[in-house]
C-alpha cells in the first residue's frame, strides 16, 4: 500500500487507542465538584424516578481494558498490522500455511518413501499400503464414489467385479492416472421416440427384463444398426473404450426404466479426472492397489 | 429547559400508539423467526423436511430465519422500546405521529417484502443484507424516518440532561443507517437484481465491517438502550454509575468500528487489516463488559425481587448472557482459536447466546414490563406463565449453547486432524455424522425456547382482553 495510506492507519489505529485510554484514565478519579463517594445521585432525575448514582469505575474492570491495550500494542509491534509495518516477528499468514504444509509434506515423504519402487499387486498386498491407500481414497475419491466404495449414480461401483475400462492392475492405475472420459451420444434425434422406445425394450431384454411398450425385436434391429459398435453385437460392452456392458443388470446410472431411456434418448457424459499431476505416481499407485483390494469380496480387511 | 416552554408537540399524551403497535408485532415476528429457525434445524437433522421445494430448501429459507429475528423480531422490539423510553425520558411526546406511523407500516412492508422474496430465491446474496435493492431503498427511507423521529424528539427534550438509555438508541440509529447505505451500495440490473459496487476481498470487508457493526449496534447498543431504562426502573433503583456509562459508551462505539476483520481470518484479506481486526476485538472485552457490570450492580440490593419478579430473572440471566458471549467473541477473534472455531457450529453456538440469550431474553423481559404499561394495567395476566416461560427459555438456551460449543469443537478438531501420510483424517461425512446427536439437542432446545413464546403469546391475550380500552398517559412534567 502507499506510505500515505499507511500513515493514515498507523495514525489512525493509535489515535483510537490513545484517546480510549486518556477516556479511562481522565474518568478514574473523581474531581473535587463531583458529590461525594457513596451512594448520592448525580441528581438528573427522569421519567419520575429513574435516576443515577456516579460510582467510581471498578479497579478490575480499568485493569482489565488496560491489560488487553497491552496486549494490542505488544501484538501490533510483534505481528504485521500498523500499515506496511511487518511486525518484528516476520510472521505473515502465507508463510505459516507454507510452512505447515512443508512440514506435512516432508512427514509424508519419509512415510511413503517405504513404498518406493513397489508395483501395485506388491502393494495390494501390503496391509500398511492399503492404509494410506484408504486415506487417500477418503480424502479425494469418496466425493463421488463413497466413502466405502460403492459408488453412485454416474459414478462407478469400484467393490464389484464389473469394470469399465477393465480391471486389471494395470487398467486401474491408468484409470486413476490419466482420468476418463466416458461419453454416450444422445439418439432422441436419430431414433424417434418411438426407435428410443424399441431399443429400450431390447437394451432391458439383455439382462432379462421387459418393457410393456416397445418392440424387442424392432430394437434388436436398430441396435445393430447403431450400438454395436461401441456395445459389441453381444451387447457385453468394450473396456478399450469404456462402453459398458449392457446384459449384467449394473447400471451405471441407474437402472430404473426411466433412467435407462434418458441415456439412450440424451446421451450421457462421464468424467473421471486425472490424478497423476495432482498426486504424483507413488500415491496413484497407492491408490489402485487399495481400490483393487475394494472388489477383492472379503480380503479387503486392511480398508477398515 | 424550564418548564412552560412551549413544547413542539400535538397533544398532552405520550403517543402509545404506535409503540403498542411495535410491541405486539414483536412477539408475532419472534414466533415467525424462531419457528422457522426451528424448522432449519430440524432439516438440518432430516433433509427430507424441505420436501423437495425449493422455496423450503435451507438455503433460502436461512437468510429468512436470520431476518426475521434480527430485522422483523429485534428491529420491532427496538422501534417500541426506543419510541417508548425517548417519550418518557424527555418528558415529551414523539415530534411526529404521522411519521412514527410511517416507520411502523414501512417496516412492516420491508418484513413481508423479506418474507416473500428471500423464499423466491431473491437475494443478493450478501450476509444479513440478503434482501435486494428496492426494498434496500425502502429500509433506507424508512430508517431515515425513524432517525428523525427519534433524534427530533431528542431535539424537544424538556430535560436538559439527555438519559443514557437514549445515546444509545441515537448511536444506534445513526450507525445503522451508515452502514446500511454503504453496505448496499449494488448496481441494479433488474427488478430483483443487483450487483454490488466492490468486488472481491473488498466486497467480503465491506460486508463484515456492515455484519459485525450490525451486532454491535443493532443488537449490542440499541438492546443497551433497552437494558438502561427498563433494569433501574423494573429494579427500582438508580443506575449504578453515570460515569461508567459514559466511559464504556465511547470505548464502545469507537472499538467496535474496527473488529469486522475477524471474520475474515485466514482469508485474502491483508494480514495488517486480520490483526487490527483481532486485537480491537479484544480491547473490545472491558467497554462490552462495562454495560453488563452497570445492569447488574443497579439489581444489586434488589436481589430479593428476583424470588417474586421473573420479570428480573429474565432481565438479570439476559445481562449474564450478554456478558459471556461478549467474552466469547473476543477470545474467538484469536487467529489460534479462530483457526479451530471457524466455519464450525461453535460459530453457531455463539450467535444464539447472543441472539437467544442476551436479545431475546432482554426483549422479553422488557415486553412484560412494557405491555401491561401500554395497556393500563400493573402486570401481566399472570406472573406464573412469565415464570415458566423463564425456566423454557433458559433451559432451551443452554441444551442449544452447549449442544453447539461440543458439536464446533469436535468438528475443528476432525477436520484439522491428519495422518502421518498427509491426508485427512476424518471426511467431512464422517465430522458431519458426528454431529447428528448434538443437531437432535439443538433442535430440543430452539423447540423449548418456541415453546415459551407460545405462552408469552397466551399471555398477552389474556392481559389484552382484560383491559379496558388503552389507557394513553399523560406527559409527566420534568422534575
Amino acid at each position: 500500500m502507499s506510505p500515505a495510506l499507511s500513515a493514515f492507519i498507523i495514525v489512525l489505529t493509535s489515535l483510537n487507542i490513545a484517546g480510549a485510554v486518556w477516556l479511562m484514565l481522565s474518568m478514574r478519579k473523581r474531581s473535587d465538584q463531583e458529590p461525594a463517594a457513596g451512594m448520592q445521585t448525580t441528581e438528573h432525575v427522569w421519567d419520575g424516578d429513574l435516576a443515577e448514582y456516579n460510582n467510581p469505575l471498578p479497579r478490575w474492570w480499568l485493569w482489565l481494558f488496560f491489560i488487553s491495550v497491552a496486549f494490542a500494542i505488544a501484538y501490533l509491534f510483534l505481528y504485521p498490522g500498523l500499515g506496511n509495518y511487518a511486525g518484528r516477528l516476520g510472521w505473515s499468514s502465507t508463510r505459516q500455511h507454507e510452512e505447515q504444509q512443508h512440514a506435512s509434506e516432508a512427514q509424508a515423504e519419509k512415510l511413503l518413501a517405504h513404498f518406493a519402487g513397489k508395483s501395485v499387486v506388491e502393494l495390494r498386498n501390503d496391509p500398511a499400503a492399503l492404509i494410506v491407500g484408504r486415506n487417500l481414497f477418503a480424502n479425494n475419491c469418496a466425493l463421488c464414489h463413497g466413502s466405502d466404495g460403492h459408488g453412485n449414480p454416474g459414478f462407478p461401483n469400484l467393490s464389484d467385479q464389473d469394470w469399465l475400462y477393465g480391471g486389471s492392475p494395470v487398467q486401474v492405475e491408468a484409470s486413476i492416472a490419466g482420468g476418463r472420459a466416458g461419453v454416450m451420444i444422445p439418439w432422441q434425434a436419430a431414433l424417434g421416440s418411438d426407435g428410443v422406445e424399441n431399443v429400450l425394450a431390447y437394451v432391458l431384454s439383455l439382462s432379462g427384463r421387459s418393457v410393456p411398450a416397445g418392440d424387442v425385436a424392432a430394437g434388436k434391429q436398430l441396435f445393430a444398426a447403431n450400438c454395436v459398435a461401441c456395445h459389441g453385437e453381444d451387447g457385453k460392452g468394450n473396456q478399450a473404450i469404456g462402453a459398458p456392458n449392457l446384459t449384467d443388470h449394473i447400471w451405471l446410472y441407474g437402472g430404473s426404466v426411466d433412467a435407462v431411456r434418458t441415456s439412450i434418448a440424451n446421451g450421457r457424459q462421464g468424467q473421471m479426472p486425472a490424478q497423476l499431476e495432482r498426486l504424483g505416481p507413488q500415491r496413484v499407485k497407492l491408490l489402485a492397489a487399495y481400490v483393487l483390494s475394494l472388489g477383492a469380496g472379503g480380503s479387503d480387511g486392511a480398508a477398515h | 429547559m424550564a418548564e412552560g416552554t412551549p413544547a413542539a408537540q400535538s397533544g398532552t399524551n405520550y403517543n402509545d400508539r404506535v409503540v403498542r403497535q411495535f410491541a405486539l408485532m414483536t412477539i408475532v415476528w419472534g414466533v415467525v423467526g424462531m419457528t422457522v429457525g426451528l424448522l432449519l434445524a430440524a432439516q438440518l437433522i432430516w433433509p427430507a423436511l424441505n420436501f423437495d421445494t425449493p422455496w423450503l430448501t435451507y438455503s433460502r429459507l436461512r437468510p429468512l430465519h436470520t431476518n426475521a429475528v434480527i430485522f422483523a423480531f429485534g428491529g420491532s422490539a427496538l422501534f417500541a422500546t426506543s419510541y417508548y423510553i425517548v417519550q418518557r425520558t424527555c418528558h415529551v411526546r414523539l415530534v411526529s405521529d404521522r411519521l412514527a406511523a410511517f416507520t411502523f407500516w414501512g417496516w412492516q412492508l420491508v418484513i413481508v417484502l423479506a418474507a416473500v422474496t428471500l423464499p423466491l430465491g431473491i437475494t443478493t446474496s450478501k450476509e444479513y443484507a440478503e434482501l435486494e435493492w428496492p426494498i434496500d431503498i425502502l429500509i433506507a427511507i424508512v430508517w431515515v424516518a425513524y432517525a428523525f423521529v427519534f433524534i427530533g424528539t431528542l431535539a424537544i427534550r424538556r430535560v436538559r440532561h439527555i438519559y443514557v438509555a437514549n445515546w444509545f438508541f441515537a448511536a444506534f440509529i445513526i450507525t445503522v443507517a451508515v452502514l446500511h447505505i454503504v453496505n448496499s451500495a449494488e448496481i441494479p440490473v433488474t427488478l430483483t437484481k443487483s450487483y454490488p459496487v466492490y468486488a472481491g476481498t473488498v466486497d467480503a470487508m465491506v460486508e463484515w465491517w456492515y455484519g459485525h457493526n450490525a451486532v454491535g449496534f443493532f443488537l449490542t447498543a440499541g438492546f443497551l438502550g433497552m437494558m438502561y431504562y427498563f433494569v433501574p426502573k423494573q429494579a427500582g433503583r438508580p443506575v449504578y454509575s453515570y460515569r461508567l456509562s459514559v466511559v464504556h459508551f465511547w470505548s464502545l462505539i469507537s472499538i467496535y468500528m474496527w473488529a469486522g476483520p475477524h471474520h475474515l481470518h485466514y482469508t485474502t484479506l491483508p494480514d495488517w487489516a486480520q490483526s487490527l481486526g483481532m486485537v480491537f476485538s479484544l480491547m473490545l472485552l472491558a467497554p462490552s463488559w462495562g454495560g453488563m457490570i452497570n445492569g447488574i450492580m443497579t439489581l444489586s440490593g434488589a436481589w430479593h425481587k428476583l424470588r417474586t419478579d421473573p420479570i428480573l430473572k429474565f432481565l438479570i440471566v439476559s445481562l449474564s448472557f450478554y456478558g459471556m458471549s461478549t467474552f466469547e467473541g473476543p477470545m474467538m477473534s484469536i487467529k489460534t482459536v479462530n483457526a479451530l472455531s471457524h466455519y464450525t457450529d461453535w460459530t453457531i453456538g455463539h450467535v444464539h447466546s447472543g441472539a437467544l440469550g442476551w436479545v431475546a431474553m432482554v426483549t422479553i423481559g422488557c415486553l412484560y414490563a412494557l405491555i401491561p404499561r401500554l395497556y393500563g394495567r400493573t402486570s401481566m395476566w399472570s406472573t406464573r406463565l412469565i415464570d415458566w416461560h423463564f425456566w423454557t427459555t433458559t433451559i432451551g438456551i443452554v441444551l442449544y449453547i452447549a449442544a453447539m460449543w461440543i458439536a464446533g469443537v469436535m468438528q475443528g478438531l476432525m477436520w484439522r486432524s491428519t495422518n502421518p501420510d498427509g491426508t485427512l483424517t476424518y471426511t467431512f461425512v464422517e465430522a458431519l455424522q458426528a454431529t447428528h446427536p448434538f443437531y437432535i439437542v439443538r433442535l430440543c432446545g430452539g423447540a423449548l425456547v418456541l415453546a415459551g413464546m407460545f405462552l408469552m403469546i397466551y399471555n398477552v391475550r389474556r392481559t389484552l382482553q382484560e383491559r379496558g380500552a388503552p389507557i394513553d398517559q399523560p406527559v409527566l412534567a420534568p422534575a
